[in-house]
């Protein structure tokens, strides 16, 4: 009787010492996602070493963190950025690895693109050297970020080695209220358990208000599996997965297709399948998320308040609520809708798909951001996603409400490239991370849903979309 | 990966639970295509008074004399003392690279982040997590005595203050063996490779739509 987790592990098992389970393993890695910034030094190891790629076509390669988002006819003008998306660019040539250069309409953030290439598919191991790589685990895989010596391990050796996780199963059960997303489910996760909450464990989410979620969701929810502290975060295949993933580029066609279809039928826990722990939360309870902190722990509902440090009995605790309201420039018991903004960024591995840019664009349509938003984003999270929106017209309704329309990239969730907040500046974010200086040193992050971030963008402040009147 | 020796040094204080790796390493340093050279950065945010960029002389920067490892008392500091879920955040193997480069040989925190955790190993860095009661412990008795030094033995996985107290801690037996005789995990797996090819082959013939 065994977890998704349990079946996804033995599948890849090629090697382990003993049968106990602590001990370490060797994993098979069926996908290696490469990207700019952690893999220079990997690549430079494994060439001093005289080794080769073991096999090439698990590798597909993107530049994402350092890339403008503005105009990108010039290439990159920081001289840094440059050469790291350069090596990267040598690496790939020099070694025939596929990859999606700058100005390929298929480049994007890796976790986007992914998926959308169909080089994700379910039953596989997919690894990066980014921790958001759990957002693969959407799609019935184990997905999970590595460290720069672990991208060169698999480079050498198509391998890892690793010690097998608890399991914990997330149940999210009953309906989502209108207006309440994925993202309002993982804040709320998170709020729940903690960001080391995770610590140790695979989590598979679960539930009739997982299965209802699109793929895009799914994602969302799997991406911030990290910010609970788990590695890995999964759901299990259903028809909602096999729907996404057909007639992807890089899916499996005809007889092979059906092949693969049966076999990914299986990747889900069975009925009886034991959890180290289990978590339920009723979908009809959540409300819209909003962080007040600097750790994606620190968050309430948008009819909360900044919570007070004074009523915390835990020193350290209470000590690190303090440190964060000081940098956050909040006080406590201030309503979360009287918090006012001065930038707004929609995009990140979290929220830059295409049904993120929808939600987004609903609450804008017609209306101007507000006065005193000095800066409002728009970064789809590929190429494709961006020709998408484009036809459906989101970008003339981005665009009549004030916004700007980017190109693709990872742009102000982490500000590697040129757009960040400036000190004391403070953001509403569809990102992942609200840790100090994360959007740039002093910048104040907020994290939200995209719908919440573009109607906190049309209001000035932090507002409950479900009171919106569309 | 050079070999773990017992060591016995100086010891500072973090006092502060979920630190992260934007704040171990900020981002802006992590477009360098090299390993070495991030110890001048590490904490940069909180040790200098100014704004830290690539290629800036960090010897000219204005130190924050109020960030802990600025003290006089801690310089030369080789092991660090943190608080809960130390490391979360990215998978940035820069954050272990600049605790490295700074000096540090070992951190012992309550907990640590998985991804942070996997990766010191990597690099030979010892990650240490000893009960949050004996944290508490040893943060009152660094902050008090000046000069305080622990002796880290990895053979004995032990770690000993100067009043000879001994606290044990636990380390998977692969990882003790891998920092204690400086081994490299890339040429331990290549031992495998003949089960890896088969391994590879067979799953190729079951599901060839991975292999193409």
């Amino acid at each position: 009787m065994q977890t998704l987790y349990d079946k996804l592990w033995n599948q890849h098992l090629v090697h382990t010492e003993s049968d106990d389970p602590g001990s370490m393993a060797l994993i098979y890695i069926d996908r290696h996602l490469v990207h700019e910034v952690t893999s220079p030094q990997a690549f430079e190891s494994l060439k001093l070493a005289g080794r080769k790629p073991w096999r090439l076509n698990s590798i597909l390669a993107v530049a994402d963190h350092n890339v403008p988002t503005t105009d990108r006819s010039q290439g990159i003008q920081d001289p840094i950025s440059r050469l790291q998306v350069d090596t990267l660019d040598q690496n790939c040539d020099e070694l025939g690895i596929t990859e999606f250069k700058m100005n390929d309409l298929r480049q994007g953030i890796v976790h986007v693109i992914g998926p959308e290439q169909g080089a994700t598919l379910p039953g596989m191991t997919v690894v990066c050297g980014d921790s958001h790589t759990s957002t693969h685990g959407a799609f019935g895989c184990l997905a999970f970020g590595i460290g720069t010596s672990e991208v060169e391990h698999v480079l050498a050796t198509q391998c890892l080695l690793m010690k097998k996780s608890k399991t914990m199963r997330i149940s999210v059960e009953g309906n989502l209220g209108l207006g309440i997303t994925a993202k309002d489910i993982a804040l709320a996760i998170i709020g729940e358990i903690g960001t080391a909450g995770g610590t140790g464990y695979a989590i598979e989410f679960t539930g009739s208000a997982i299965r209802a979620l699109s793929m895009e969701g799914r994602m969302t929810l799997c991406n911030m599996a990290i910010e609970a502290g788990a590695r890995a975060g999964m759901v299990a295949v259903d028809d909602t997965t096999i729907d996404y993933i057909k007639g992807r580029p890089f899916a499996p066609k005809n007889e092979l297709w059906n092949s693969a279809v049966a076999f990914w039928r299986t990747l889900r826990s069975d009925a009886d399948a034991v959890f180290d722990r289990t978590v339920t939360l009723d979908a009809t309870q959540i409300k819209p998320q909003v962080t007040w902190g600097t750790s994606p722990e620190m968050v309430t509902t948008i009819d909360g308040i900044v919570p007070d440090p004074a009523c915390v009995p835990d020193e350290v605790k209470r000590h690190d609520m303090q440190q964060a309201l000081n940098y956050m420039g909040l006080s406590a018991n201030t309503p979360i809708q009287k918090i006012n903004l001065d930038k707004i960024f929609i995009g990140s591995c979290t929220n830059s798909r295409i049904e993120d840019l929808r939600a987004a664009a609903q609450i804008v349509k017609g209306k101007h951001i507000a006065a005193n938003i000095k800066l409002a984003l728009v970064v789809p999270g590929s190429g494709l996603v961006k020709k998408q929106a484009e036809q459906e017209g989101l970008d003339q309704i981005f665009r009549s409400a004030g916004f700007e329309w980017r190109e693709p990239g990872c742009s102000m969730c982490l500000a590697m490239n040129d757009d960040r907040l400036t000190a004391g500046e403070r953001c509403a974010s569809t990102s992942n991370r609200n840790f100090e200086g994360r959007q740039g040193p002093g910048g104040r992050t907020h994290l939200v849903s995209p719908a919440m971030a573009a109607a906190a963008a049309i209001a000035g402040h932090f507002v409950d979309v479900r009171k919106l009147s569309n | 990966m050079e070999k773990f020796e017992t060591i016995t040094a100086l010891v500072a204080p973090m006092d502060r639970a979920n630190i992260d790796t934007d704040a171990i390493i900020p981002k802006q340093f992590l477009k360098s295509i090299k390993r070495t050279g991030f110890g001048q950065n590490l904490f940069d945010e909180w040790r200098y008074l100014d704004h830290g960029e690539p290629g800036m002389d960090s010897s000219q920067r204005k130190l924050n004399p109020a960030f802990i490892l600025n003290q006089p008392r801690y310089q030369g500091v080789e092991i660090l003392l943190a608080r809960a879920n130390f490391g979360c955040g990215s998978s940035r193997e820069h954050a272990p690279w600049s605790l490295q480069d700074y000096g540090f040989r070992v951190i012992i925190a309550p907990s640590f982040a998985d991804i942070f955790f996997n990766n010191c190993y990597k690099i030979g860095l010892l990650p240490v997590v000893l009960d949050a009661a004996i944290l508490d412990y040893l943060f009152e008795e660094v902050k008090s005595i000046e000069g305080y030094r622990l002796t880290v033995d990895l053979q004995n996985q032990k770690i000993i203050s100067p009043k000879r107290e001994e606290f044990t801690f636990e380390i998977d037996i692969f990882r003790k063996q891998c920092l204690l005789n400086g081994l490299d995990d890339i040429g331990l797996t290549l031992q495998h490779a003949e089960k890896i090819n088969q391994f590879e082959q067979k799953r190729r013939n079951e599901q060839p739509w991975l292999f193409m």
